[in-house]
């Protein structure tokens, strides 16, 4: 037995160092994929990376890859933990055999923030959509990170303006009472000073509330929205704190319908456990639920029905998070063709990657083209902006499904740019950056 | 005076929900003196097989007999494989022991079925209810409710039948419970299978109130102050500790909250058990040890 | 089995008395040497960064709770909560304090990591047993949520995310992979030989007697109260070295997520698989624990093509996780460090056996 284990123990060591078995070539584009198909936010991975691989699988065998670059990936598990997200961007930073890397897409605020630096250092551009750090839309300050899609900060206005669209105006947010009960964690505090400026802006009242980790019980702050009485309720939970914040409000006579739910309270694991409080909730959606979508029609046609899919289930099909991954594998296709066009169809590296992110251009035409209208909103990126989109629709829960409800509502860019740049003038100085020169790149 | 009634009598039914999971602590702990760790992950376990056996088209009344029999079965594998080869070591030794097989367990839980969120319908109506001015959750009260049958059940099983007298033994001294014949592994098999179930009762309470999932089993650390300020050893000590733990909590988060900057939750109920300690080092119900060199 | 035996050896070994043999000098010379060394030696930054790195900074963080729970016998489940007290300490002092050269700024943490450790330790005087785990429980979800709701602590970045300040050491440039892995090897020998003598010291006798019988130390005039909040500030002032140096020295960033109580938990494995009460036992638990999850993905990713179910395959290694505590806990319950040394003796005495 115990010679077994030494014998285990000594292969251990061994093995660790030894990179991992090969199945890449020189000219295909590696991508790799930080995962969590396990532990506490497994129900959210496990459909988000079946979107991903589904939609990667699609390119490879339908399209014949990018512009005849196949693509690689390979995943390393999480568990949503930094260290570990800091491990497997270590591993795959310089490619695959060969294989270069042109983005490595972090699925986490946290781990956005600990690579931050890394990825400045190695150039290799760091790819959160609809999260990372804020102020790195602020590219001349922050070259490799791109909080794509919808910061927190547009999320926050994003949400604002829905309130003031159902109010009828946003003369009629003045007086009105908006509370947000958010996750007492960096996520969520993170819109605070958003709401605050927007609070001033169109003179509603800002009531902030706490939910302490993991926020499975919730008498307390929805007492207080009781006592408070808010005309809105803007909810940025995660995780479990979703389901229980709606039960919570049902039971405290809140209208489910006064509750917006922010971008990562909008899935159906956080209405499902809810049962029928959750309906009538609504949630922002920069990738909305819903498998009638015209590249949902593709994938079933070519990859689902042929038995491809990464989906056990196959009832996840086309919802919000399996979507999410779509989206996210789209951003990613669409990145290296931008690249591609400038350098060659090849495989690119990091800094060519940037280059292409930087001037990623996904007009309505081309999302037709590729079958995400409707579910990804235009995109424009550039050196000064690397957010680049913005907007989010806004989906309610009728029990059963998601439904949209709105358009792309478009955040309140302009008011919230000083934040931001305030931000990234601040971080520019604590590290003693030279921010470059916007108007400079070409 | 209202809202302070509210918050008072809400923290009370809140706190029951506590008790339930420390109930199922206080049961193993009385008997073999471990300090189970793995309490949380045996709630998660026996909630999600539950919903997984009723997803599967088994009726409810067969899924929680079936999930009862997993308990069991589950209990006397403990025992087989964890206990008896760990008895007379220390307690710490023991309670690193459920640290390791909270992971088997979570992950056995999750490799076998899956990690997706699950809804779980108890049929409950959870609706606000009003007497006067104050506002009551029905389903607070059913879980209260709940709670108080489940104590009522132990108390008979511990005081009426034989098993309970013989595991009563055990929990007073196990060598003089030994020398009169009583098979100590039946006890802790016993012990492990009803505090299984008792993880089951809790796991689907709690699991209806946030949907069954991983998180579930996040659920022991608020049972942990519980268990301090009533003591590991009372059954009645886990409802009052409770009790205090839930009445003190949302008074606090009400009150002390918004002064300091609020989300106090997570602490504030390990430092009111700090405070009770204190005063009286094995909890409010707890037997004082006496130690001997 | 061969349990008496060995025990015995290992008795002399550690007699407090007993001097370093010269050849187990050499044979640890030659290992510090080729520690040193390394950083040139390696082709690629992974290994640094990814994995000789965190190994050390666990390995000390090991050694922090090993002093409290393996010599006094005060189990702790709070370690992650004292790391977070360096971490943002040290980050305080070289933000606050201009000029402040890095060694002084890891020792100032380290010390008002001690500070907070002998408050928490205070009411081991009273409380005992699962009971005191449970006040370290307190600390440890106090200490996070302090860290996370007071922005003061992280300069009031956004995100209560703290970076590393710029790593110098007498204008030598630390930021670089082989820099904070020289910065963090440094430490952690340091501060091993440091713990080596304190256990063999009159100190560490006193621990260990209250370890053994705490009832029984006090009868023979130990002041055991004393020595147990002794014991909780320098176990706290190693985890808080610890703490900076995974904040600053690894990830380059952290934030009072970093330090939750899984990472305490993971602090408790390593004690108790690399072997209660061994100062060595904590290279080979951390060594175990940072390696063991990389190994299972690799394998994983190696005996499929690439093409396993990772989120089985997670599952199935927390299940091997979970099975090796109970099954070191059983069979040794003096852990690895336990295995290596009958390996060694066997190795001695080679071909003949015991």
């Amino acid at each position: 037995m115990r010679k077994t284990l030494i014998a285990t123990l000594c292969a251990l060591g061994l093995q660790a160092g030894l990179p991992a078995q090969s199945w890449a070539a020189a000219d295909q584009q590696f991508i790799p994929l930080p995962t969590y198909r396990v532990g506490p936010y497994a129900s959210s991975g496990i459909p988000w990376w079946a979107g991903t691989l589904d939609y990667l699988r699609y390119v490879n065998e339908v399209e014949g890859g990018v512009n005849g670059v196949k693509l690689v990936w390979q995943e390393c598990e999480t568990e949503w933990s930094v260290d570990r997200t800091v491990e497997c961007y270590e591993r795959h930073k310089n490619g695959l055999d060969g294989a270069p890397v042109a983005f490595f897409i972090t699925h986490s605020t946290p781990a956005s923030y600990a690579l931050m630096e890394r990825g400045h250092a190695d150039r290799i551009p760091l790819l959160d959509p609809a999260g990372g750090r804020t102020e790195s839309t602020d590219g001349s300050v922050f070259p490799y990170a791109f909080p794509l899609l919808l910061t927190y900060y547009g999320q926050a206005s994003v949400g604002i303006n829905y309130i003031a669209q159902r109010e009828g105006g946003f003369d009629k947010l003045k007086g009105k009472k908006i509370a947000t009960v958010y996750h007492d964690s960096p996520y969520g505090r993170e819109t605070q000073a958003a709401i605050e400026l927007l609070a001033k802006k169109y003179g509603f009242e800002n009531i902030q509330i706490p939910v302490a980790h993991p926020g499975n019980e919730q008498s307390a702050q929805w007492r207080q929205v009781r006592q408070e009485k808010p005309d809105w309720v803007f909810l940025r939970t995660w995780g479990v704190s979703t389901p229980v914040a709606i039960k919570t409000a049902a039971r405290f006579g809140y209208p489910v319908e006064r509750i917006i739910g922010d971008v990562w309270a909008g899935s159906e694991a956080d209405v499902l456990p809810a049962g029928a409080a959750a309906k009538g909730y609504q949630a922002l959606a920069p990738f909305p639920g819903g498998a009638d979508f015209e590249i949902h029609k593709r994938l079933k046609e070519h990859i689902l029905d042929q038995g491809k899919s990464d989906l056990k289930d196959p009832s996840f099909f086309g919802k919000v998070y399996y979507n999410i991954g779509l989206v996210n594998a789209a951003i990613m296709v669409e990145t290296l063709r931008a690249g591609q066009a400038r350098f060659g169809n090849r495989a690119l590296n990091g800094e060519e990657g940037r280059w292409a992110l930087e001037h990623l251009k996904v007009d309505e035409a081309r999302l037709k083209e590729i079958g995400f209208d409707g579910l990804l909103q235009p995109l424009e990126l550039s050196c000064a902006d690397h957010e680049g989109g913005g907007a989010a629709r806004v989906q309610q829960w009728d029990g059963e499904k998601w439904v949209l409800v709105t358009d792309w509502i478009q955040a309140d860019r302009e008011t919230l740019r000083p934040l931001i740049d305030a931000k990234s003038t601040a971080y520019a100085a604590e590290k003693g950056i030279t921010p470059r020169d916007c108007r400079a790149e070409g | 005076m209202n809202v302070f009634l509210e918050t008072l009598i809400g923290g009370l039914l809140a706190g029951t929900m506590y008790s339930l999971v420390a109930i199922g602590f206080v049961l193993i702990y009385k008997a073999s003196g471990v300090f189970n760790f793995a309490q949380g992950a045996m709630l998660l376990f026996a909630a999600l097989t539950f919903v997984s056996l009723r997803e599967q088209g088994v009726p409810t009344v067969l899924a929680l007999l079936l999930t009862v029999l997993v308990m069991i079965v589950g209990a006397l594998l403990i025992e087989r494989t964890v206990l008896r080869p760990l008895v007379n070591r220390s307690q710490i030794t023991l309670f690193m022991a459920t640290l390791g097989l909270s992971f088997i367990i979570e992950g056995l839980a999750q490799g076998l079925m899956g990690a997706q969120v699950r809804a779980l319908d108890l049929g409950i109506e959870d609706v606000p209810l009003f007497f006067g001015e104050i506002m009551v959750s029905q389903f607070d009260l059913v879980a209260a409710g709940t709670a108080v049958a489940l104590v009522i059940l132990l108390a008979l099983l511990f005081n009426k039948t034989r098993i309970g007298i013989s595991l009563r033994a055990v929990a007073d001294d196990t060598r003089a419970a030994l020398s009169i014949g009583i098979n100590l592994n039946r006890i802790w098999q016993i012990v492990w299978a009803v505090a299984g179930i008792v993880g089951l009762v809790a796991g689907l309470l709690w699991g209806a109130r946030q949907g069954v999932q991983f998180s579930l089993s996040l659920v022991v650390l608020k049972a942990l102050p519980v268990l301090i300020i009533g003591g590991f050893t009372s059954i009645g000590g886990a409802i009052v500790g409770g009790l205090i733990v839930g009445a003190a909590e949302n008074l606090a988060e009400a009150y002390l909250g918004p002064l300091i900057g609020g989300g106090i939750t997570p602490w504030f109920a390990y430092f009111l058990a700090l405070v009770f300690l204190y005063i009286r080092p094995a909890g409010l119900f707890g037997e004082r040890t006496i130690e001997r060199v | 089995m061969t349990t008496s035996i060995p025990s015995i050896a290992a008795a002399y070994d550690e007699a407090p008395v007993t001097l370093l043999r010269r050849r187990r000098l050499l044979l640890l010379g030659g290992l510090l040497a080729l520690a040193f060394a390394l950083p040139p030696l390696l082709g690629s930054d992974y290994w640094l960064n990814a994995i000789l790195i965190p190994f050390l900074v666990l390995s000390l963080a090991g050694l922090g709770l090993n002093l409290l729970t393996g010599y006094t016998g005060q189990t702790s489940v709070g370690a992650a909560g004292f790391m977070a007290v360096g971490a943002f300490a040290t980050y305080g002092l070289l933000l606050r304090v201009p000029g402040l050269p890095l060694p002084l700024a890891l020792l100032g943490g380290g010390l008002i990591a001690a500070a907070v450790g002998w408050l928490f330790g205070i009411p081991s005087a009273r409380i005992k047993g699962f009971y005191l785990m449970v006040t370290t429980l307190a600390a440890q979800f106090f200490l996070e949520w302090v860290f996370a709701k007071f922005p003061w602590f992280y300069n009031h970045a956004s995100s209560g995310t703290i970076s590393a300040p710029r790593l110098e050491l007498f204008g030598y440039n630390l930021a670089t992979p082989a820099g904070r892995y020289l910065l963090a090897l440094s430490c952690v020998v340091l501060l091993t030989w440091v713990a080596h003598n304190l256990v063999r010291s009159q100190i560490g006798r006193n621990w260990m007697a209250i370890r053994d019988m705490d009832t029984a130390a006090a009868v023979i005039g130990i002041p055991v109260e004393r020595y147990k909040r002794q014991a909780f500030a320098v176990s706290s002032f190693y985890l808080g070295i610890a703490g900076a140096l995974w904040a600053f020295a690894y990830l380059g960033t952290a934030s009072a997520g970093s330090f939750d109580i899984n990472r305490s938990f993971q602090i408790l494995f390593i004690i108790i698989i690399g072997g209660m009460g061994s100062i060595a036992g904590n290279f080979l638990g951390a060594a175990f624990i940072s390696l063991l999850p990389i190994f299972l993905n690799h394998a994983g990713q190696w005996l499929s093509g690439g093409h396993v179910d990772t989120g089985q395959l997670q599952n199935l290694q927390k299940v091997i996780f979970g099975a090796l505590i109970i099954w070191f806990l059983v069979k040794e319950p003096e852990g690895l460090i336990r295995l290596l040394r009958n390996l060694a003796e066997r190795l001695r005495r080679w071909p003949l056996r015991f």
